[in-house]
């Protein structure tokens, strides 16, 4: 371990910053055919409902340039099997830090879950109110801010550990969102979920993923990503958690340079199973390279410009 | 599984828009004798997402695929020379559980691009001295390969083709029903899967779905089974046919 890659999220320190993003992990245990779990500063679990989903009828991907969209639709076994099967076989392969990643088709839903989740071996509840992938609830949560803070609220009110909350690009003003998430208690943001988007087969016309719009995700969202992170960063007093198409070493100093306290890692697992690692790997050398003591220190630095 | 890079040793045109490329590289992780029917999942430069593809056959440090062009990442693929590097992960999913099908009289199926990893499954059998009825099914004689490869390896091949232009004119469950096959491991297109699983004969069938990750991480493929949710990637891609269901 290297104290000049440790942060913290608020009272949790991470040992380094760099954690893959919910719905491109599995439930982690999986990985750890390609690297030891240890290696990473926090892991975000696969989005949890009240109860079992399939999600959405294939095909829920597709590619596009620089990227990808799918339309998973929160494919998940339920909070109880999490909880009981999911989250022991995790803990077995990774002691860090670990957010459950939770979703919603209603403010009683999400309290429901984020009630038994405290209640389990996770550090960090994090609230998803930005999957765009299902029709009611889920980004419904993030559009709004009253909503947003409803479900702050009422989450708050169940747990003691932290709650970060998820939060969509998809909106016109995203600093509102993250300020009414503070308003309503949260601990931390994080920000962002997937873009909507489309792509289409030219041949035929027909939409290629079976819910015609889904998530967009990869190296081409990076520079929404980072806007908002920033935006958000001047908006509101808290920990961010900044995600969006982050591949590389370079990315994640990007991001905690906007305002990032730690970085999730998305769509790049998928192409590279040992991205988080390798980024990881890559980190002491590029701070060297650009005269970075300690990755604490660049919190926020683009704000001075 | 694991990554590594393979080097393209040969990248050649079997039949139209269809391609046969031998890798060289690491295989171990590839359980080629017990479980052909693995495949591998290959970046390419200036695509995002990898292209899955099956195994055809392994032979020390050589593995054969055979694509056929789809869209952009096959087109690519074939245009990839001799010499060339590719990051591949390779021995991704499940493949054919071939000590299931001992004792039965083994129909061993492939439809199109399905062909490719029923080589491999064929060879595995031959190679434990069972006789193996191989029923090859293609749109037209044109678009026919690999007849004679599944003829050497000491195979019973039936061919049938949509317009009858090379053997049976027909679909391979027509081919099926002349043998007394009891037992079957087949690849195929779906409509392929679904009526052989229509004869309520045992076997196994190798599923294909577009994927995101190709070793179980993101839930693109998953499918209905009647034993729960399954990945196409991680859980399949073969699955027993009693476990199969196609929404009826």
């Amino acid at each position: 371990m290297n104290d000049r890659l440790k942060t913290t999220l608020g009272a949790i320190e991470l040992k380094n910053p760099v954690m893959p993003a919910s719905g491109t992990f599995g439930f982690g245990y999986e990985m750890a055919e390609f690297y030891d779990l240890d290696l990473l500063g926090a892991i975000s679990l696969k989005g949890t409902t009240a109860e079992e989903r399939f999600g959405n009828p294939t095909p829920r991907i597709a590619e596009c340039e620089r990227g990808m969209l799918n339309a998973i639709g929160l494919q998940n076994p339920g909070v109880d099997v999490v909880i009981e099967r999911e989250l022991p076989r995790v803990r077995a392969l990774y002691h860090g830090v670990l957010l459950a990643n939770i979703s919603g088709f209603s403010v009683e839903e999400y309290v429901h879950v984020a009630s038994l989740f405290d209640k389990s071996d996770v550090d960090i509840l994090e609230i998803n109110i930005s999957c765009p992938n299902v029709r009611h609830g889920g980004m419904a949560f993030g559009t709004d801010p009253g909503a947003a803070k409803a479900v702050t609220e009422a989450v708050k009110a169940v747990t003691h550990k932290p709650v970060y909350m998820k939060l969509s690009p998809n909106v016109t003003d995203i600093a509102a969102i993250a300020r009414a998430c503070a308003e309503g208690g949260a601990d931390g943001i994080t920000l962002i979920n997937t873009l909507l988007g489309m792509v289409i087969d030219p041949r035929t016309g027909r939409p290629i993923v079976s819910t015609k719009m889904s998530g967009f995700s990869g190296p081409a969202i990076k520079p929404v990503a980072l806007r908002m992170v920033y935006q958000v960063a001047e908006a509101v007093d808290l920990p961010i958690i900044g995600v969006g198409g982050i591949a590389t070493a370079d990315d994640v100093i990007e991001f905690m340079s906007a305002g990032a306290s730690a970085v999730q890692v998305g769509a790049e697992n998928l192409v590279n199973p040992t991205a988080c690692a390798d980024i990881i790997a890559d980190l002491i050398p590029t701070m060297d390279r650009y005269g970075i003591a300690n990755l604490t220190e660049i919190i926020g630095r683009s704000h001075r410009f | 599984m694991n990554q590594g890079i393979y080097e393209v040793l040969s990248n050649k045109w079997i039949a139209p828009d269809t391609y046969e490329m031998v890798l060289y590289g690491d295989t171990r992780s590839l359980a080629s004798q017990s479980r052909p029917g693995q495949f591998l999942n290959i970046k390419l430069e200036g695509l995002y997402l990898r292209r899955p593809i099956s195994v055809c056959n392994v032979y020390g440090n050589e593995i054969t695929i055979i694509y056929k062009i789809v869209g952009k990442g096959t087109l690519k693929l074939s245009m990839m020379l001799e010499g060339q590097m590719l990051d591949v992960l390779c021995g991704l999913g499940n493949g054919f559980d071939i000590e299931a099908a001992k004792g039965h009289n083994i129909a061993v199926i492939g439809g199109g691009v399905g062909v490719p990893p029923m080589y491999g499954v064929a060879r595995a059998l031959r190679e434990q001295g069972q006789p193996v009825t191989a029923i090859l099914g293609f749109q037209t004689m044109e678009a026919a390969f690999y007849i004679d490869k599944f003829r050497e390896l000491g195979c019973k091949v039936l061919v049938t083709t949509d317009d009858g232009t090379l053997g049976l004119k027909g679909f391979v469950t027509d081919a099926l029903r002349t043998t007394s096959c009891d037992y079957y491991l087949a690849c195929g297109p779906q409509p392929m899967l679904k009526s052989l699983h229509k004869t309520g004969l045992p076997g196994q069938m190798s599923f294909e779905e577009r994927m995101g990750c190709g070793f179980g991480a993101c839930m693109g493929c998953t499918c209905h089974t009647l034993v729960g949710m399954k990945r196409i990637c991680k859980d399949g891609p073969v699955f027993k046919s009693e476990e199969v269901t196609f929404g009826e």
